[in-house]
């Protein structure tokens, strides 16, 4: 997943809450935390770089934690959260 | 909800509360084409203090600018309001999805072509029986046949997957199977909740809420069935039977959200900390109130109080406290058992030892009562 380009999907809105953000998908219905502010930092710096790994180097997002950021960021994919961007 | 709601450091945090809530239930109107022996809101009629159609919009306004995603609406009957359509489409046009509670009575094949073509919008018909002896017992004459009726109306008019909505009793809990069968022949997911003590319910629910045996039988169908069948988090205090592993424990929020992440706003405007506590003593203020709702959420005294980390009280020394969060605050307060007590339905019996040493006639009574007057036959006299 690191080297796809991806946007959170167009009827996704965020929630930004105490522990990270609320994620609501208003086609699916589905509601998912984002337990760290960091997750959410990095869903937003998605749009504006070419690659989840660009995205993870401009939040400065220690290499180390790049697996797991992988994992969320694949699961928000696969429940349609995130999007393929049509670039 | 999913599955990602499991850590326990984010249950803490849901304890604390959110900026806003996620499951707002807003019960449009006391008024109300039947009455329901378990009407957890005592409604009937309609109350004259009820919230203008300009007011109700004021509210959307301000649930849009706390970004809250959708909005339980209920009653009573909501469609009974004229403007029950101009609301709906208000709060989808303002981008708060609607799920809406119904007994399907005002559902034509022309209203049901309507609700087909608007986005964001749920529907739930309430059903408390596969067969119209059962569920009219509880819902009134004729009840079952308007609910198939409605659900018709929507199968015809494409709605696609409403919900078929179930208070589980102990006399349709052998009825589960048939309830999803039912709901898959007319494309719809079941939905089943647990009956509380509230409203009329305080009455009836001595004798409609399922056994000991029946509660088991609940959580092993929802083990079975629980990933196909939406259930409001509302059986989590049946998590005290399973052993705490993954595979044994009931999906969804496994805690009392009410003044966390859920509350109510009822027909007047008042706000309460859940649907099921309609009593001055979970009332945290009125959306009329200088500030609104923003302020009740966020500052009141009432939901400030209910997000403090609260004491295990008599189930400190249970093993299952972590897995059942002490139960139902709603369940415990109206049949007099003290809110750090046992779950009048705990599974491990302690509700019903405590109910033995609630005192009967101190027990609170249901404030908002909106009953209809019993029916005095009227005498004909000759003149």
């Amino acid at each position: 997943m690191l080297d796809a380009s991806l946007d959170l999907h167009p009827r996704v809105a965020l929630r930004p809450e105490p522990f990270g953000a609320l994620a609501y998908h208003y086609e699916t219905r589905r509601l998912v935390f984002l337990k760290h502010p960091d997750v959410v930092r990095v869903i937003k710096a998605l749009a504006a770089h070419d690659t989840v790994a660009d995205a993870l180097t401009a939040c400065d997002i220690d290499r180390h934690r790049w697996a797991s950021f992988d994992r969320a960021l694949t699961s928000l994919y696969e429940s349609e959260m995130l999007h393929d961007r049509c670039s | 909800m999913t599955a990602a709601a499991s850590a326990p450091a984010l249950v803490d945090q849901l304890k604390g509360g959110l900026d806003a809530p996620i499951c707002l239930t807003w019960e449009l109107t006391y008024a109300c084409n039947l009455e329901c022996v378990h009407c957890l809101s005592s409604s009937g009629r309609r109350d004259p203090h009820e919230l203008s159609t300009a007011e109700a919009k004021a509210v959307l306004d301000e649930l849009h600018d706390l970004q809250v995603f959708y909005i339980n609406i209920g009653g009573g009957e909501p469609m009974i309001r004229r403007d029950f359509f101009e609301l709906v489409e208000y709060s989808i046009a303002k981008g708060i999805g609607v799920k809406f509670s119904t007994n399907g009575a005002f559902i034509d094949a022309t209203k049901a072509r309507r609700l087909a073509a608007m986005d964001y919008l749920d529907i739930q018909i309430s059903l408390d029986g596969t067969d119209a002896v059962t569920n009219d017992a509880v819902r009134g004459t004729g009840s079952y046949a308007t609910a198939i009726a409605a659900m018709e109306h929507l199968r015809d008019a494409g709605f696609g997957e409403f919900k078929i909505s179930v208070v589980v009793t102990r006399h349709n809990v052998d009825q589960l199977d048939r309830f999803k069968a039912l709901a898959d022949d007319y494309g719809a997911q079941l939905r089943i909740t647990r009956l509380r003590p509230s409203g009329r319910g305080a009455e009836s629910w001595h004798d409609l809420h399922p056994t000991q045996a029946q509660q088991r039988q609940i959580y092993e169908w929802l083990l079975a069935h629980g990933d196909r069948v939406l259930t409001g988090d509302s059986f989590f205090h049946l998590n005290a039977l399973g052993d705490g592993s993954a595979g044994a424990t009931l999906q969804g929020l496994n805690l009392c959200g009410a003044g966390r992440v859920v509350c109510l706003i009822d027909p007047v405007g008042d706000v309460y900390a859940c649907p099921f506590v309609i009593h001055d003593e979970f009332k945290a203020g009125s959306v009329r109130d200088p500030g609104g709702f923003a302020r009740i959420w966020t500052g009141s005294e009432l939901f400030t109080e209910l997000r403090e980390p609260e004491s295990a009280g008599a189930c400190t020394s249970c093993g299952s406290y972590d897995a059942c969060q002490g139960g139902c605050m709603a369940a415990k307060f109206f049949v007099g058992i003290p809110l750090d007590g046992p779950d009048p339905e705990c599974v491990g019996g302690h509700g019903e030892d405590a109910m033995l040493t609630a005192d009967g006639a101190t027990l609170p009574r249901p404030m908002m009562d909106h009953s209809k007057p019993a029916r005095v036959p009227v005498q004909l006299t000759r003149r």
